[in-house]
């Protein structure tokens, strides 16, 4: 349920929850973006959501944490309905990295990590301030926690919003395109950090385009398309042997 | 020569200028900036409130506040400072006593507010929907979401916009003289009328518009010099240092997954 610190190697473990999503549909307004998605993620495994631009993959994801509100079907966190406990409470339990980081720009690093564990976790500020450093350090940013989002390369900025995310000792984590804003040379140390996560027991959702990322990381991998799941399983089934036309064709315009 | 001797006599009659000097100093200029600095200070308050309710989702916050942003921005200032100087008097007499001046601070606050309101709201609304979404996604309720990210950002980038709203309130303040304001209330305006009245020489009001721009122009030059700054944006000078140095320094730290994973 939450992080423990495993002294012997100082290597933080997570214990994630398992995710269920059932017969999600989602709208903006009178059009439906998902219809009817069905997707389970076991605790402390990864899933990666790929599909062409359009195809709900965020939305979903959105709508597992309830920024948008899901139109119908249920989003099941550690076996329970995320749709009768409080949106904010649901998402103190979930992390989310999104694709421009969206760090706040008038705080520091470790402010940005700090910030939702004194107002959020009521913690005491210099409580705060000390598990944000650390969690900066793990990282790799314990030399700009003081520094400001524009003074960090997009790369150190994600990770500032990852350590965001981990502060609050979240039990599945989201990420939304993480690595698709950043230079080159960047993705892998994000992705590398990501990797980790998953080995360390996180439970995560992560939407990318990194194909690389997925076959090699990932215990399952959903393709969506319109709105729906189209095909899903283990990634070496996906990637080498793609059921459907529609996947196929993916495949094809993408590696 | 006879024509320039009179505009100088009557524009820029020295001795009339002198004579008027102590009182627009010692009354007029100091009426006019407690009158400007309440009625702004009283203007943000509300203003942010109106700007707030004008961002809401619910409708029975929003309307109210377009309401009286409509009226307060729509009427003639001096209508609205007569209107609730004169209306409202025998509360006023109650409450401060017989002198006009705080309800000339009330209305001058009120209009103040409704424009004041439209510049927070703008500002609050030009802050990306990704921070209050990166807030709200750490668990923050919207109050808290706005109250510690959103609005202080949206502030931050109206901070020029309010400095020229203050400008505009140095001088409607000087509508307030319409209520009939105590010798030692007068601001600077009416300083200089009443000089100007008595000696029969337009030289004091001239040098009352002196001190208006004493105030009013170096904060325009302030402004600009600040819009400039937020505009250019100051960083933080530093070389520029390659992408790959980055990369060492994440190794550093997670020796057992790189080693793992890539």
């Amino acid at each position: 349920m939450s992080t423990s610190t495993n002294t012997s190697a100082d290597i933080l473990t997570f214990r994630g929850s398992s995710l269920e999503v059932r017969d999600l549909t989602m709208a903006f307004g009178d059009i439906k973006v998902l219809r009817g998605v069905n997707l389970s993620i076991a605790p402390g495994t990864t899933t990666c959501i790929i599909g062409p631009s359009g195809s709900g993959k965020s939305t979903l994801l959105r709508g597992i944490n309830r920024l948008h509100e899901p139109a119908g079907g249920d989003v099941l966190l550690d076996g329970e309905s995320a749709l009768t406990v409080k949106p904010d409470v649901l998402r103190s339990r979930i992390g989310m990295v999104f694709q421009h980081f969206n760090l706040f720009p008038d705080h520091t690093a470790l402010e940005n990590v700090a910030l939702a564990l004194w107002s959020v976790k009521g913690m005491s500020k210099s409580e705060a301030r000390e598990r944000a450093s650390r969690r900066l350090a793990e990282v790799g940013l314990a030399e700009r926690a003081d520094h400001r989002p524009r003074d960090l390369s997009g790369g150190q900025q994600q990770r500032v919003a990852i350590a965001r995310a981990l502060a609050m000792e979240p039990e599945v984590m989201l990420f939304d395109e993480a690595t698709s804003a950043l230079d080159p040379e960047l993705v892998k140390g994000v992705l590398t950090l990501m990797a980790g996560l998953c080995e360390r027991g996180m439970t995560m959702a992560v939407v990318t385009h990194e194909m690389g990322f997925a076959r090699r990381v990932a215990d399952q991998v959903v393709f969506m398309d319109e709105g729906e799941v189209v095909e899903a399983g283990k990634p070496a089934d996906l990637f080498d042997n793609p059921q459907s036309e529609r996947l196929q064709r993916f495949l094809s315009e993408v590696l | 020569m006879d024509f320039l001797d009179n505009l100088i006599r009557t524009f820029l009659d020295f001795d009339a200028m002198l004579a008027v000097l102590p009182q627009l100093l010692g009354v007029g200029l100091v009426n006019t900036l407690i009158i400007s600095a309440a009625a702004t200070v009283i203007g943000v308050v509300l203003g942010m409130v109106v700007a707030v309710m004008g961002i809401s989702t619910s409708r029975w916050l929003r309307i109210p506040a377009r309401i009286y942003t409509d009226l307060f921005r729509g009427l003639p200032a001096i209508l609205t400072i007569l209107l609730i100087g004169q209306g409202f008097a025998r509360i006023s007499q109650e409450i401060f006593g017989p002198s006009p001046y705080p309800l000339g601070i009330i209305a001058l606050s009120l209009i103040a507010s409704a424009y004041i309101g439209e510049i927070f709201r703008a500002g609050i609304q030009s802050v990306e929907k990704g921070q209050l979404e990166a807030c709200r996604a750490l668990g923050m309720g919207y109050g808290k979401a706005m109250a510690l990210v959103v609005i202080p950002q949206g502030i931050r980038r109206v901070l020029p916009a309010l400095v020229n709203q203050f400008i505009a309130i140095v001088k409607d303040s000087s509508l307030v003289y319409f209520l009939g304001l105590l010798v030692s209330e007068r601001e600077l305006f009416r300083v200089g009328q009443d000089a100007a009245v008595l000696t029969g020489n337009l030289s004091p009001l001239v040098m009352a518009g002196v001190f208006y721009l004493i105030i009013t122009v170096p904060l325009t030059h302030l402004v600009n010099y600040f819009d400039n700054r937020f505009r250019s944006g100051k960083r933080r000078p530093s070389a520029p240092s390659s992408g790959l140095n980055e990369v060492k320094e994440l190794d550093a730290v997670t020796p057992h997954i790189t080693g793992s994973n890539t």
